[in-house]
């Protein structure tokens, strides 16, 4: 059985996306949830499948306590960082393509300010369990934060493949240029390549503006049954492909037989042959940027070009609105906000429905959104729009 | 922020024990399966070659080569703020595992040669490098 087309995003929300929030990051959570549902037609009560996105606010228990759920039939706990939204797409459509539940939620809030003394990157990552190896081995030495453990990555890939500083400098430009269309974005005075060279270095070959935001915010989208999406109140946009995948030794980049290969390279094949379309076919395209050059690898590992030509690839504006691979339309995590990519999720329901305001991509039929979490899972899904 | 932060702790677990023990005496050790001979690093208690939790532990020779580097300039945990820019190697070991280590000599280039050796420090070791 396929789960192509048998489900549908019918609902989607969003916070303001903000700094020092003074809202808990379940009340951000509840906010985005409350927005979505109403934005799917449904009431709160009506949603019997719950994923939270990496637990950091609200359980399903609190879903059911506070929306009074009567029947709650489905929930899930995907521990992948910015993987999860997307590999939560993939667990509510089999759910729902099984008949276990009509509309999941799936949620995510966030308050980085209020997390006194632990709201660093650097120390945030080794509370979770599958950076242990991070902890133990590598922390300790200095190799404390992703900008840290993805560098060598990146530095690798510019020795094998000539990959440029201007390469990662395209990637934030385009992102920094579309967030600024936004309206809803953190990030609204555009930059140039020589603003990018010129910010201060974090973790070579990282500067600043390779690195993705810390900002406080919630966001969400429902999944409901293609069936019951008939009855929502937006145009139908169908999960018609969708794919996970993890690159060897997920746990340490440094022992991972090719450091440059990511998870989402397994699942890519997967997801284009279960949507049926080829590369040709993405009018537009959300990629999870947590770094400039995490960009420029997953357009490689996707196939959209050879390993090694994702620098090139992006050059010429190819990333920017008219280009021929409009990417990360709302800014991204560069330059929108950083809610683990559950906003790329909201950003090309957004497209597809045709709502995407200033920064719509003309007449976008398919496009897909990817995840990235912890140290290299991937994720895909390829969405089109009746 | 306190000035003088403690460094995150090196904290062994049961599976990784002998590596810091053998460490704080100098020597790099390696895990090997009892069963198919298969090296492996970091430590975790099964061989996913043939799946047993048999282990031993082989001195390695500290010797190896440069996959990647990267330079610390924005220090992400308080008790590296004096020490950053600080360079970080990754190391292709002549037994075949990787290792993360520090770096002491001008930028590195993949594929040089290298050994390593162990630094005391206040509450553990740190494992560097410089050109063989």
């Amino acid at each position: 059985m396929s789960l192509s087309d048998r489900s549908c995003i019918t609902g989607i929300g969003e916070t303001a996306y903000t700094r020092n929030s003074t809202r808990s990051a379940f009340q951000l959570q509840i906010e985005a949830s409350l927005k979505a549902i109403a934005d799917a037609g449904l009431s709160p009560r009506a949603i019997d499948g719950v994923i939270p996105i990496g637990i950091v606010s609200g359980t399903a228990d609190d879903f059911i306590e506070n929306f009074g759920i009567p029947d709650l039939r489905f929930s899930a706990v995907i521990p992948h960082g910015g993987a999860s939204p997307v590999m939560a797409l993939q667990a509510a459509a089999a759910a729902i393509a099984a008949g276990i539940c009509h509309h999941v939620l799936i949620t995510f809030g966030r308050n980085i300010s209020a997390m006194a003394g632990n709201n660093k990157a650097g120390a945030r990552i080794h509370n979770m369990p599958q950076f242990h190896y991070v902890t133990e081995f590598e922390h300790p030495m200095g190799a404390s934060a992703p900008a840290q453990l993805y560098a060598p990555m990146a530095r690798r890939h510019m020795a094998l493949y000539g990959t440029t500083v201007e390469h990662f400098g395209e990637v934030a430009v385009a992102c920094r240029a579309h967030a600024i269309l936004n309206g809803n974005a953190l990030m609204t005075k555009p930059i140039t390549l020589e603003d990018h060279r010129a910010s201060r270095m974090i973790a070579d070959p990282f500067r600043l503006l390779d690195c993705s935001l810390e900002s406080d915010g919630g966001a969400a989208v429902v999944v409901s049954s293609a069936q019951a999406a008939l009855d929502a109140r937006h145009r139908r946009v169908f999960i018609s492909g969708v794919a996970a995948g993890h690159p060897d030794s997920p746990g340490s980049i440094t022992q991972r037989p090719d450091i440059t290969s990511l998870g989402i390279a397994k699942a890519a094949p997967r997801a284009f042959a279960m949507a049926g379309v080829t590369h040709d076919d993405i009018d537009v395209a959300e990629i999870y940027d947590c770094f400039t050059y995490a960009v420029i690898r997953q357009i490689e590992d996707m196939g959209f070009c050879k390993r090694g030509e994702g620098g090139p690839f992006v050059s010429g504006g190819r990333l920017r609105l008219g280009g021929a691979l409009p990417t990360n339309t709302h800014g991204g995590l560069l330059s929108q906000a950083h809610v683990w990519g559950l906003n790329h999720v909201v950003e090309l329901t957004r497209q597809l429905r045709g709502d995407g305001g200033a920064a719509q991509v003309a007449d976008a039929e398919v496009g897909l959104v990817t995840g990235y979490g912890d140290l290299g899972d991937g994720a895909l899904a390829i969405l089109r729009r009746e | 922020m306190n000035d003088i932060a403690a460094r995150p702790p090196q904290l062994p677990t049961d599976l990784s024990r002998p590596f810091w023990e053998a460490a704080l005496e100098g020597r790099l050790v390696l895990q090997q399966c009892a069963n198919c001979g298969v090296l492996r690093h970091y430590p975790r208690l099964l061989c996913s070659h043939c799946h047993s939790e048999a282990v031993s532990w082989r001195e390695a020779s500290r010797r190896g080569r440069i996959h990647s580097w990267t330079v610390a300039h924005h220090p992400f945990h308080p008790s590296f703020r004096a020490e950053v820019p600080y360079t970080l190697v990754t190391i292709d070991l002549e037994e075949g595992p990787r290792t993360l280590g520090r770096w002491v000599g001008d930028t590195p280039v993949l594929g040089e040669p290298v050994l390593g050796r162990f630094e005391r420090r206040d509450d553990g070791v740190d494992l560097v490098f410089e050109r063989a």
